[in-house]
């Protein structure tokens, strides 16, 4: 069982959550027109073993969306924070 | 190397059993190969021996940084079946089958294959429709498959949870008569000899750390036993895909999950058959000594931990708990986990990197274990010939750039859906 340091709520179970992806992926500008950049956005995944940055939903508390840095290699969690502050 | 036959074990037993050779040779790593192959579970050793066997190449390596089938080809629930319908997918698993009507005899090892029969249950007419659709499919594609509504399937499997209780009524089963299970290490041992017999140098203990380039090329690997060369490297490494391409600069459509398994106390004959819970992501078989496996979905979120959470265990049992309620009592031996390469449409990639001097297998999600023979014939096809056999042309890197995804459970670019 995870334990999810929630920003809002504070450290709670992982099943008050529901996982998202991986965080680092950006979606490409609108007027974007390479099939590439599209293709690596939809497809492409770093996967890491190790680090990873990643998106928790907190639906069964707060209903945020949060950014968890997480090794998913020990599961190890080093810390989290609301994702629109994130992306902002 | 001694062959191994029923006249073998009388003499061996007469013996005292003192002299049976070993199964295979442990080899200091050679400086230069043709092929080293990296991953020493089900799919690099069915390379391996395919390579020998079909195309004579025979100067190969297998590097496993563990023990052989130490992997997932040793943790799985050992499920063989072919119920696909994609284009793609349908002819190379039913090669797999093929291939495992004959394993025994062709490596002389016995792989327990044992064809019971994997039942799906529905529990909605709406999923009994899109079972039906399934059947048909596979019937046209020569497959066989069976259908069975309520009544016929409660003769079939007394003990499933016919009361009016039953959290999901259960309205029929799909059956692939042809299905079963085999042993999983013998998979890997028997593959393993019969690889090594053809003079495969089979080294472990041996993880690949790197890759020595040329200019733009790979030939060879760095290892924790030393450099090797290579005109070809392979990799079959599952769920650390990821981690051996980014070290060749390449990024791919996979992440890796955890999935988990279940063995309970041995109990007397109880499940004759493979049968998969249609209103939850469970299954169960009984294994040869009588405990009960299990297997349920994945943990969720990106991980290369090879071990389980405890959310999972609970899902699980509660599932097994709906489906059969006799066992509620049983007591669990042993639950594990292993690191799977689960791809963005749920399918393989077999074939040449776009880095010169290396080729994948990979990407086997939570059925790669039924693929082995298919996946070994056809990638020892592709490293020998320079081009796919007709079975794997389908699972090329490049079909997500180009829009032919094969995607069996329409789920979607979503590697934890598939
Ligand atoms: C719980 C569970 C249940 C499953 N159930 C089924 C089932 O019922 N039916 C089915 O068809 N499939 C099933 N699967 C999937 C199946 O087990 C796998 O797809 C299949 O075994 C993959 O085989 P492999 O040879 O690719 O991988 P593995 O057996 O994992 O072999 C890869 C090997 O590569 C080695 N390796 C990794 N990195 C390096 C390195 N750097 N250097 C050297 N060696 C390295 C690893 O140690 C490992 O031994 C299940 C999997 C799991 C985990
Ligand atoms: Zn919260």
């Amino acid at each position: 069982m995870l334990r999810i340091p929630c920003p809002v709520c504070g450290l709670r179970d992982e099943t008050e959550f529901s996982y998202g992806e991986d965080a680092s992926v950006r979606r490409p500008d609108m007027n974007e027109a390479d099939q590439k950049v599209w293709h690596d956005y939809v497809f492409i995944r770093d996967n890491p073993r190790g680090p990873h940055k990643e998106y928790w939903h907190h639906v069964s508390g707060c209903r945020q969306w949060i950014v968890v840095d997480r090794d998913t290699l020990t599961h190890e969690i080093f810390g989290s924070a609301l994702a629109c502050e994130v992306a902002a | 190397m001694s062959h191994y036959s029923a006249l073998a074990i009388l003499r061996h037993g007469l013996t005292g059993n003192r002299h049976w050779s070993r199964a295979w040779r442990d080899p200091a790593p050679k400086p230069k190969y043709d092929v080293v192959i990296v991953g020493g579970g089900g799919h690099g050793l069915a390379t391996a021996y395919y390579l020998a066997k079909e195309h004579g190449i025979r100067n190969v390596a297998v590097l496993e940084k563990g023990w052989l089938g130490g992997g997932n080809t040793g943790r799985n629930t050992t499920i063989v079946r072919s119920n696909y319908m994609i284009p793609g997918n349908s002819a190379f698993y039913d090669r797999s089958m093929r291939l495992w009507d004959n394993l025994s005899q062709d490596l002389n090892y016995n792989v327990m294959l044992s064809r019971r029969g994997y039942y799906f249950v529905f529990h909605s007419p709406g999923q009994a429709e899109g079972l039906r659709r399934r059947a048909n499919v596979m019937l046209a594609n020569g497959i066989e498959a069976e259908f069975f509504d309520r009544a016929q399937i409660m003769k079939r499997l007394p003990f499933l949870d016919y009361s009016p209780t039953a959290r999901f009524p259960i309205y029929g089963a799909f059956l692939q008569p042809r299905a079963g299970t085999a042993r999983h290490d013998a998979v890997a041992w028997g593959y393993a000899r019969g690889a090594d017999k053809q003079g495969v140098d089979i080294i472990q203990q041996c993880e690949v750390t790197n890759y020595i380039w040329d200019n733009q090329k790979i030939v060879g690997v760095e290892t924790t036993r030393g450099s090797i060369r290579a005109k070809k490297v392979a990799l079959a490494v599952a769920g650390h895909t990821s981690h051996l391409a980014a070290k060749a600069g390449l990024r791919l459509p996979i992440e890796t999950h955890i999935l988990q398994a279940f063995v309970t106390e041995p109990v007397k004959p109880l499940v004759d058959h493979v049968i998969v819970y249609g209103a939850a992501h469970f299954y169960i078989s009984q294994s040869d000594k009588g405990g009960l496996v299990l297997g349920g979905d994945l943990d969720g979120f990106n991980s290369y931990a090879q071990r389980g959470g405890l959310p999972i265990v609970e899902h699980t049992l509660q599932s097994a708990k709906a489906l059969i309620p006799s066992i509620s009592r049983l007591r669990l031996l042993r639950q594990w986990a292993g690191v799977m390469d689960m791809t963005m449409d749920g399918s393989p990639i077999i074939g040449k990197m776009p880095v010169e001097g290396l080729w994948l297998t990979g990407g086997w999600n939570y059925g790669g274990f039924k693929a082995i023979p298919a996946s070994g014939y056809c990638f020892a096809w592709t490293i020998a010939k320079g081009e796919p056999h007709p079975d794997n042309a389908a699972f090329t890197l490049e079909r997500f750039e180009r829009g032919y995804q094969i995607d069996e459970a329409g789920a979607g670019p979503y590697p934890k859906a598939h």
